[in-house]
């Protein structure tokens, strides 16, 4: 017996009685693992799910995957497609890479903003795609959002956000930052018209954006799981050196610390929002 | 002038360089400080109160890093948690309602990232500041005096007028976490802080600040009483502006709109 088969392990089970074994799986099925209960699923049964894993996983979703689990068909008209940054920092390997990512995504930005009827109820709705550098925001987010709660503004609609972003775009440098204080004035903006601004963070939202629209919405939802913080985690461990707490910076974490109003699993969001759009609406 | 930009962060973050509190001192007259956010606690990190200004009343609000270790210790480096931005919103709230003009003095290497920082939402406070501070009813001047630590600085920030002294920096992030992300590589700090374009020359260019003030020789008390008549006549053209909270809105809307491709 060679000395490598000594080393193998004697049964298929990992630690924890996993089974290591490969799951028996129709011929040209595809799968997913789930991250968090690590069996395959069936990429057909997890689109029927809306990409939630039967142990209540929350998978990220590209922008448009998520519009369209969300609208009345048909109704989503997109606006400020055109917009998308240059590079004006001259930035070294940002042109190459944001040209990499569209080719890659389909997308121009990381930001998909238009005009959409939930349950009959039409509002303004954005949505951050984490394919497209982590939903980082740039000066075309930033100019994408503010120029959605401006036409919101003038058509007097509720505007719905889902946010999802690694935070400001470093490679724009202070024009990213910036962004910041340009989306929050014209939420202020746009809440001071006495309109309705709903928020659904989702996995991850943090940095600049948690530190700026994402927290602004009169109504602030999150999906199960999603971390939702300003600094990461890893930071916060290296400069305190202390150990996390258990759940920190997770949705249920930040609900119990009062900064959210109440996490919705997808497959109820498009029910909840578009009752809350009737309630606002006076319908 | 003709310093690499590290060297300039390098000086942005010296001891030795005044602190918000030097400022007060030096520029307005009988400063009051007002402790607490009324919520949680009284942040060391960040002073506010009222002064006087050539002879009017004005709301003072500072970053505080302190001068000497313990100073240091106590004021947290100058990093704030979420009660000292909701400390200075408090105050901003009371300036605008008894009509005082507000100047705040930013140095910060950033909004402290901690855990209970974050239990207490860093986020949201700092989110509240932006909104809040975007329609103040009256003249807000933020002057950059060292770090400008990112939505740390910001969250002082949303001012009609933002100026830099002339080694101060102002950056999206620390050229340490750039080079750590690019890179994985902090050391590489150096050809980070060159390139996110953070000096204030660069804000200027990019249209991000209106004012550069000199750090030239020219003795203390000449430096801070040329920053006091700055203050007092900008205060006083801001204060006859009927259009202030328009111009603030347009002086951040357009930031970042010219380089966005709208073919």
């Amino acid at each position: 017996m060679a000395l490598i088969n000594f080393l193998k392990p004697k049964n298929q089970l990992e630690e924890g009685g996993r089974t290591a074994a490969l799951v028996q799986r129709d011929e040209g099925e595809p799968e997913k693992k789930c991250p968090n209960c690590h069996k395959d699923i069936p990429l057909s049964r997890l689109w029927a799910n809306r990409l939630v894993c039967p142990c209540g996983y929350h998978f990220r979703m590209k922008a448009r995957q998520r519009i369209k689990m969300l609208v009345d068909k048909d109704s989503f008209r997109e606006l400020f497609a055109e917009m998308k940054a240059g590079n004006p920092l001259n930035f070294p390997g940002y042109k190459e890479k944001a040209e990499n990512v569209r080719a890659a995504s389909g997308e121009e930005e990381a930001v998909v903003c238009g005009l959409a009827k939930i349950g009959r109820q039409e509002c303004c709705l954005f949505v951050m795609d984490p394919y497209f550098m982590m939903g980082s925001m740039g000066s075309a987010v930033g100019e994408k959002i503010t120029s959605l709660f401006e036409y919101a503004i003038r058509h007097r609609l509720a505007v719905i956000g889902f946010t999802v972003s690694g935070g400001a775009r470093m490679q724009e440098g202070l024009l990213s930052l910036m962004q910041m204080a340009k989306t929050s004035a014209a939420v202020k903006r746009h809440s001071d018209a006495g309109l309705l601004y709903l928020a659904v963070l989702t996995d991850p939202t943090t940095g600049g954006v948690t530190a700026s629209f994402a927290m602004e919405a009169d109504i602030i939802l999150a999906e199960p799981g999603a971390t939702v913080g300003f600094a990461g985690a890893r930071v916060i461990e290296q400069t305190t050196r202390k150990s996390l707490p258990k759940g920190f910076q997770k949705s249920e974490f930040v609900l119990e610390h009062g900064f959210i109003d109440a996490i919705v699993v997808r497959t109820n969001q498009k029910k909840m929002l578009a009752e809350l759009l009737k309630m606002h609406n006076g319908c | 002038m003709g310093l690499i930009p590290y060297n300039r962060v390098k000086l942005a973050r010296d001891s030795e360089r005044p602190t918000g509190l030097d400022y007060i001192r030096h520029i307005f007259k009988g400063f009051m400080e007002f402790h607490g956010d009324r919520r949680f606690a009284d942040d060391h990190a960040v002073v506010g109160g009222i002064a006087r200004l050539g002879g009017s009343p004005v709301t003072v609000i500072a970053i505080e890093k302190g001068h000497t270790a313990k100073e240091r210790a106590y004021r947290n480096f100058g990093a704030a948690h979420p009660e000292g931005y909701r400390k200075a919103l408090r105050l901003m709230k009371q300036a605008e309602k008894f009509g005082r003009p507000i100047v705040c003095f930013i140095d910060t290497s950033g909004a402290y990232c901690g855990i209970g920082a974050e239990e207490r939402g860093q986020g949201q406070a700092i989110a509240e500041n932006l909104m809040e501070m975007s329609t103040l009813c009256v003249p807000v001047i933020s002057i950059l005096i060292g770090e400008g630590g990112s939505g740390g600085a910001l969250g002082l920030a949303v001012s009609d007028r933002v100026w830099m002294l002339q080694n101060a920096v102002y950056s999206v992030i620390s050229p340490e976490g750039c080079a750590s992300i690019l890179w994985k590589d902090a050391s590489k700090a150096e050809i980070a802080a060159a390139r996110l374009k953070l000096t204030a020359e660069d804000a200027k260019s990019l249209g991000v600040i209106e004012r550069i003030l000199s750090e030239e020789d020219i003795g203390k008390k000449e430096f801070y009483e040329r920053i006091r008549a700055l203050l007092i006549e900008e205060i006083g053209e801001l204060s006859n502006d009927l259009d202030l909270v328009g111009k603030r809105y347009e002086r951040f809307r357009r930031i970042g709109a010219d380089v966005v491709n709208k073919e």
